[in-house]
C-alpha cells in the first residue's frame, strides 16, 4: 500500500476530526463561525472602519494626526 | 487654538475599552489556568497510563474547549477600537505597539491554532507524547500570546525603548529588547498569567466540590482537588511575589498610581501599609486639608519597604506630586504639576514650530525646535491638562480595587493551603463546609483578576501612554452616539456570548466525566 504523504496525512487527520466531531464540537464550531461573521462582516465593515482611513495617503493620515496634537493642547 | 473634545466622548470610549476588555478578561485567565491543570492531568496519564487520569483529563479539556471557543478572538474587538475611537493613539505609538501585536499574531496564534486540533481530534490517532506535547504547547501557545499583548500594556505604563519621530509623528523603536524585557512588562507578564492560574485551580477545585456536594463522581473530584489544590497553592504564593514586584514599579514608574492605591495624599518617612481602611467620602480635593480615612488599619513602614525597599524610605503622596519639591531619590528637586504642564506645552509648541520650519524648508530653525521638542518630550502628554488636579485617577476605585484584590489574595492562599492539605490527608471529601466555599469562590478569582486590572487601568488615568500621550487626546474625534451605540451592541454580544458559555459549561458539568462509579 502506498505510504501517504504528509500534507494529505494533515488533511485526513482535520477531516477525520470534523466528521467524528461530537455535537457539543459542532455547537462551538457554530458559535465561532457566527461570532467571526458579527464581528469580520459586521461590526468591522459598518461600525468599526479605521478612522484614518479617510485619509488616502501615509502624508495626509500624519498631517492628520499632528494638526489633531497640535490643536488639542492647552495653551498657556 | 484648542479644540474641544466632549468628556462624555472621553467617557464613552473609556468604558467601552473597558467593557470589551473586562468581558475579553472573563475568557483568558480560565484558558491559561485550566489549560495547565489538564495538562499536568494528562502528563500523570502519560507516565502512569492509567485511563482514569485520561479521562480526568479528557473532562476539564473538554470544559477548556468550551471556554476557548466561545473567548476565541474577542480581544480582536480591542484591535478593532484602537483603529476607530483611539486612532491618534494608534497612529502615534506606531511600531511599538504592532510589533509585538504582530508576533502575537503570527507566531502565538497559530502555534495554538495547530497543537488545538491535535489535542481535540488526536486522541488515538497520534501517539501519546505527541498527544501529551501538543497539549502542553496549546497552552504554552496561549501564554506566549498574552506575553506580547502584556509587553505592549507594559509600554503604555512605561514607554521604554523608543524614540518619537517629528516628521512622522510616530513613536520609534530603537531597542526591542528595552519593550520586551522591560521590568513593568516582565513583573506584569508572570502577575497576571499567575492570576490566570488561580481562576484555573480555584474553577477546578470549586466544580469538582459540586460533584461532592452532590455525592457524585467522587474519585474523579478529590483527584481532581488534589491536583488543582497543590497548583493554586504555588500560584498564589507566586502572584504574592510578583504583586510584590509590581508594586514596586509602580512605585518607581507611576508615582502617582502607588498614591492612589494607598489612599495617600501627604508624602512621608517610614510610609505604613494600610491593611483595612474606608475612606472619607467628604474629601473632594488633595488639597483641602480634610481627612482621606474615616478609618485605617495599617502595617507599619511596609509602604515605604515595598515602594523603595527600605523600611524608612520616603514615599511621595498626591499633594506632593502634585506640588512638587520634593527631593527625589537622585537627590533632585521634584517639578511639580504645574512646571510638568509647562514643559509639555512646550514641547508640543516644538512640534508645531518644527513641522511648521520643515515645511518653510528652513532647515536651521526645524533644528532649533526639534532639539526643544526632545528635551521636553518626557513631559509632552502634560501640555494636555488643563488642571493638575486631572492628573489625580479615581481614588476610591483604584484604593478599594487594589485592597480588595490584595485580601482575596490572601484568602486564596488560605483556601489552596487548607485544601492541598486536607485533600493529601484525605479529609477533604468530609468537609461540606470547605466544599461550599470552594464553590462560591470561583467567582471571586474572577473578581480578583477584574479589580487588578481595574488597579492597572485606572489608576494610570488621565494617561493612555504615561506621560507622554492622556487619554484625550489619544481618542478620534468622533460622533458620541457612535461610541454609545457600538458600546451597547458589545454589551448584547458579550452577554449573549457569557450566556452562552455558562449554559453550555453547565450542561457539559452536569453530564460529567465519562468515568464509571461513584
Amino acid at each position: 500500500m502506498k505510504k501517504e504523504s504528509f500534507p494529505l496525512k494533515v488533511y485526513h487527520f482535520y477531516l477525520e476530526g470534523f466528521k467524528g466531531m461530537t455535537s457539543l464540537g459542532k455547537t462551538l464550531w457554530a458559535i465561532i463561525l457566527i461570532k467571526l461573521f458579527i464581528m469580520f462582516v459586521v461590526l468591522k465593515i459598518f461600525f468599526f472602519p479605521r478612522y484614518l482611513n479617510q485619509f488616502e495617503t501615509k502624508s495626509e493620515k500624519q498631517e492628520h494626526v499632528s494638526e489633531e496634537l497640535i490643536h488639542r493642547a492647552i495653551t498657556p | 487654538m484648542i479644540e474641544s473634545i466632549d468628556t462624555s466622548l472621553i467617557d464613552w470610549s473609556r468604558a467601552q475599552f473597558a467593557l470589551t476588555a473586562i468581558y475579553h478578561w472573563l475568557f483568558v485567565p480560565l484558558t491559561l489556568g485550566l489549560g495547565i491543570v489538564q495538562a499536568i492531568m494528562e502528563t500523570i496519564y502519560y507516565k502512569t497510563g492509567d485511563d482514569f487520569w485520561k479521562k480526568t483529563a479528557q473532562f476539564w479539556m473538554k470544559i477548556f474547549g468550551i471556554n476557548f471557543a466561545i473567548g476565541v478572538a474577542t480581544g480582536l474587538i480591542l484591535e478593532f477600537e484602537f483603529g476607530t475611537n483611539w486612532s491618534n493613539y494608534s497612529w502615534f505609538v506606531g511600531d511599538i505597539f504592532g510589533a509585538p501585536l504582530a508576533i502575537e499574531g503570527i507566531l502565538a496564534f497559530f502555534m495554538e491554532a495547530t497543537f488545538i486540533a491535535v489535542m481535540f481530534f488526536g486522541w488515538n490517532k497520534v501517539s501519546k507524547g505527541f498527544h501529551l506535547a501538543s497539549t502542553w504547547l496549546t497552552i504554552i501557545g496561549a501564554t506566549i500570546s498574552a506575553l506580547w499583548i502584556l509587553i505592549a500594556n507594559a509600554w503604555m505604563q512605561y514607554p521604554a525603548g523608543m524614540q518619537f519621530n517629528p516628521d512622522t509623528v510616530r513613536n520609534e523603536m530603537f531597542d526591542f529588547w528595552a519593550v520586551a524585557l522591560s521590568p513593568v512588562a516582565i513583573n506584569k507578564f508572570f502577575h497576571t498569567v499567575l492570576s490566570g492560574w488561580i481562576v484555573g485551580a480555584m474553577f477546578v477545585i470549586g466544580i469538582s466540590s459540586w460533584y461532592l456536594i452532590k455525592k457524585r463522581q467522587t474519585k474523579f473530584a478529590l483527584a481532581s482537588i488534589k491536583i488543582a489544590a497543590a497548583f493554586g497553592l504555588v500560584a498564589s504564593l507566586l502572584t504574592l511575589w510578583t504583586g510584590d514586584g509590581s508594586a514596586y514599579q509602580v512605585a518607581q514608574k507611576q508615582p502617582m498610581k502607588l498614591a492612589a492605591m494607598e489612599g495617600l495624599y501627604e508624602g512621608q518617612e517610614g510610609a505604613g501599609l494600610i491593611a483595612i481602611g474606608m475612606l472619607n467620602p467628604a474629601k473632594e480635593n488633595y488639597n483641602d486639608n480634610v481627612d482621606p480615612f474615616l478609618f485605617k488599619i495599617q502595617f507599619p513602614k511596609l509602604l515605604s519597604y515595598l515602594a523603595e525597599r527600605d523600611l524608612n524610605a520616603y514615599v511621595p503622596g498626591i499633594t506632593n506630586l502634585i506640588e512638587g519639591g520634593y527631593q527625589t531619590k537622585d537627590g533632585q528637586t521634584a517639578l511639580s504639576a504645574r512646571e510638568k504642564i509647562a514643559r509639555g506645552q512646550k514641547a508640543i509648541k516644538a512640534l508645531a514650530d518644527y513641522r511648521k520650519a520643515k515645511k518653510d524648508k528652513d532647515e536651521v530653525a526645524a533644528k532649533e525646535h526639534r532639539a526643544i521638542l526632545d528635551e521636553n518630550f518626557p513631559f509632552f502628554g502634560y501640555g494636555y491638562i488643563k488642571n493638575p488636579k486631572d492628573l489625580i485617577p479615581p481614588i476610591g476605585l483604584t484604593f478599594y480595587s487594589f485592597h480588595i484584590m490584595v485580601i482575596l489574595g490572601c484568602f486564596f492562599i488560605l483556601l489552596f493551603a487548607v485544601a492541598t492539605w486536607l485533600s493529601y490527608k484525605n479529609k477533604f471529601e468530609d468537609k461540606r463546609w470547605l466544599q461550599w466555599i470552594c464553590l462560591l469562590s470561583i467567582p471571586l478569582a474572577y473578581l480578583a483578576g477584574q479589580l487588578g486590572w481595574a488597579v492597572a487601568e485606572v489608576g494610570r488615568q488621565p494617561w493612555a501612554i504615561q506621560d507622554i500621550l492622556p487619554v484625550s487626546a489619544a481618542i478620534s474625534k468622533l460622533n458620541t452616539s457612535s461610541v454609545q451605540l457600538t458600546f451597547f451592541i458589545f454589551l448584547t454580544l458579550f452577554t449573549i456570548l457569557l450566556i452562552a458559555e455558562v449554559g453550555i459549561m453547565i450542561k457539559a458539568i452536569k453530564k460529567g466525566p465519562e468515568i464509571s462509579g461513584k
